[in-house]
């Protein structure tokens, strides 16, 4: 098994008021260039940052999370990330131009732990989850390890990035559920394939739960580990709200309510209790620490 | 401007260098928002409601956004009360910070035993009964919701804590008559109330076509509810100043954001002011609030504190003078 380094752990998370550099479409996506130096100094692949909608009389208190899409430290200090038009607060979010102003919180989470030595990596995408894997990608590449790209997604409009994952990773697979573009069908129906040819060790995964559950399987069936960045909706961003918790087994093998903001986002996809998950609700499970036995 | 004001204020016998404080539930043990600022130059850290033993809480989603608001339906997931000494009381002490513990139970024996826990602890300068947390499976489980559990839970929790550590009861403002539920507290010995503990309510995701909480109903808090805070905080105040209980000091909580916010719930009647989910929009939110009061105070000439406690009821309010007599339930 590959070894990961823990060199990237938790940032100082700073809050500050950053300014749109740059508001672009891209595919069914709005990607935001934000001048944060304070966060993009100490940003590594994985981390998120929290964003306010509007200004502090706005209706809408909660946070919205962003896994980084890329950060440039130096002066300018930008942070991107990646828009899905969803609702009313990400509505705000995409129609923010040059010059209007935003509320960030970050770098927040823990990174995608990485390989020491070169390693042979494969990366999957589902929809604009796959935001954070490119500049991951370079990191790995960086660090002398082969890196396999699997983007997927519903329909081509919401995949996200295949031009740059042509441009950083040793081969990019792409799937779409409708078939408009690459292979038809799942990342996990091309998984197997990419997996055997690129001989990986370690598998990165961001997307829906659902196709997280699926890439931890495959991997495991093909004796690679998957490091999976969940998506949990969160109020706060820092830990204190636990509102974003799921059941995750510990190093005893005790299954816990973590917080993924602080926990997570990135867990190792065999620790995650997949079988709490479904149809989006994350149960408790009954062997859990502090289970009710009657409901809570 | 802010140091022109003197910000100290009393809770029986409690004296702290400003009244804001953090909301139960909104800040965790405090170590979170360390980072952001120091927790130690709040009035009070007031932790998450602890209980006796570790508890997992309750499915996601646990939480729903609503106008100016949000619901919550966490089911008091905690360490329990040895993790709770062993790591987080410890950590407040370290860095200087007043600790008001809540407690939680599920009957008037935990809540006893947790008040025994704690009353030999260095470093608790209060305690917090919740017995108002909506989000309990069965909801005859919420004592504050009726005169005689109330009273029972807080004689309990009073009876075995040393004097010298005041006891809050945090109330719940789904009830028909605040007053009566404060006036059993203060009668069965509290020295303090906290107004007030989020609403029951419920939100239904249109996509899905069912509860957007797993647990369906949850606790709604934010800005949304303040004028409900106002009101009950108000309504016990005016009671108390027509002598139908005792007088003790009022921790408002409700949908605080700014520090013209936390002035209107001083103005109704409380003495410290609690900043709970606009901590989720800015992780400042406690220590912005203390200096925004600061100023807003002496923009009004206001030069202490205390002097805005229940001010609002000596300014005459434009209403026939029948309905200015304090009669709780008539607005």
């Amino acid at each position: 098994m590959a070894a990961t380094s823990g060199e990237a752990r938790r940032a100082q998370p700073v809050t500050t008021t950053a300014q749109v550099a740059q508001s672009r479409d891209v595919g069914a996506y709005r990607q935001l260039t934000l001048l944060a130096p304070g966060v993009a100094q100490t940003a590594r692949p994985g981390h998120f940052v929290a964003l306010a909608i509007g200004d502090e009389r706005s209706s809408m208190l909660l946070r919205r999370a962003f896994s980084i899409h890329r950060a440039a430290p130096g002066e300018a200090g930008t942070v991107d990330v990646v828009v899905a038009d969803a609702g009313p607060g990400t509505h705000w979010l995409s129609e923010l131009r040059p010059g209007d102003e935003v509320a960030v919180l970050g770098p927040l989470g823990n990174p995608f732990p990485v390989p020491t030595a070169p390693t042979s990596c494969t990366l999957v995408g589902g929809g604009y989850g796959s935001a954070p894997l490119f500049w991951l990608a370079e990191v790995l590449r960086d660090r002398g390890c082969r890196v396999d790209l699997v983007l997927g997604a519903a329909t081509e409009q919401r995949l996200f990035g295949v031009e740059t994952g042509q441009q950083v990773a040793d081969s990019t697979t792409v799937t779409t559920d409708d078939g408009t573009t690459g292979a038809q069908g799942r990342v996990t129906d091309a998984l197997p394939q990419v997996l055997q040819r690129g001989r990986a060790d370690l598998v990165y995964a961001c997307g829906p739960m659902a196709m997280l559950r699926a890439v931890t399987e495959v991997a495991a069936s093909h004796g690679a580990v998957a490091h999976v960045a969940v998506e949990e909706s969160m109020a706060c961003g820092v830990g204190v709200c636990m509102t974003c918790v799921l059941a995750v087994r510990d190093d005893d093998g005790c299954t816990r309510m973590v917080r993924s903001c602080v926990e997570g986002p990135v867990f190792r996809g065999d620790r995650v209790r997949w079988d709490a998950w479904q149809d989006g609700l994350g149960q408790v499970p009954a062997d859990a620490l502090g289970a009710p036995s009657g409901g809570h | 401007m802010g140091q022109e004001v003197d910000l100290s204020t009393q809770l029986a016998g409690l004296r702290l260098p400003n009244p804001v404080m953090t909301a139960s539930g909104c800040a965790a043990a405090g170590r979170e928002l360390q980072q952001f600022f120091d927790v130690a130059e709040l009035g009070a850290v007031v932790t998450k409601s602890v209980m006796r033993a570790v508890r997992s809480g309750r499915p996601t989603p646990r939480m729903a956004e609503t106008a100016s608001g949000m619901l919550n339906s966490i089911g008091l997931q905690g360490p329990g009360i040895d993790a709770f000494i062993a790591h987080d009381l410890p950590w407040l002490r370290s860095v200087g910070a007043r600790a008001v513990v809540s407690i939680a139970g599920g009957d008037v024996a935990e809540f006893r035993e947790l008040a025994q826990r704690l009353g030999d602890q260095p470093g608790v300068c209060a305690v917090e009964v919740n017995i108002s947390c909506p989000n309990v499976a069965n909801r005859g489980l919420v004592f504050a919701c009726e005169p005689a559990s109330s009273a029972a839970v807080i004689s309990a929790v009073r009876a075995v804590l040393p004097q010298r550590i005041p006891v809050l009861a945090k109330l719940s403002p789904d009830v028909t008559d605040i007053v009566q539920i404060a006036s059993a507290c203060v009668d069965a010995g509290a020295d303090g109330l906290t107004m007030v503990n989020t609403l029951l309510g419920m939100s239904i995701d249109l996509d899905r076509l069912r509860p957007k909480l797993a647990s369906r109903t949850g606790g709604l808090s934010g800005p949304a509810i303040r004028p409900v805070a106002v009101r009950c905080i108000w309504q016990v105040y005016a009671a108390m100043q027509a002598g139908l209980l005792t007088q003790v000091p009022i921790v408002g909580v409700g949908g605080v954001r700014s520090g013209g916010d936390a002035l209107e719930l001083v103005l109704a009647g409380a003495s410290a002011v609690q900043v709970g989910t606009a901590i989720f929009n800015d992780p400042c939110a406690p220590i912005r609030v203390r200096d925004e009061l600061a100023h807003e105070l002496a923009q009004r000439g206001i030069a202490r504190f205390t002097d805005a406690v229940g001010r609002a009821h000596a300014t005459p309010a434009p209403l026939t003078p029948a309905h200015t007599t304090p009669a709780p339930l008539d607005l």
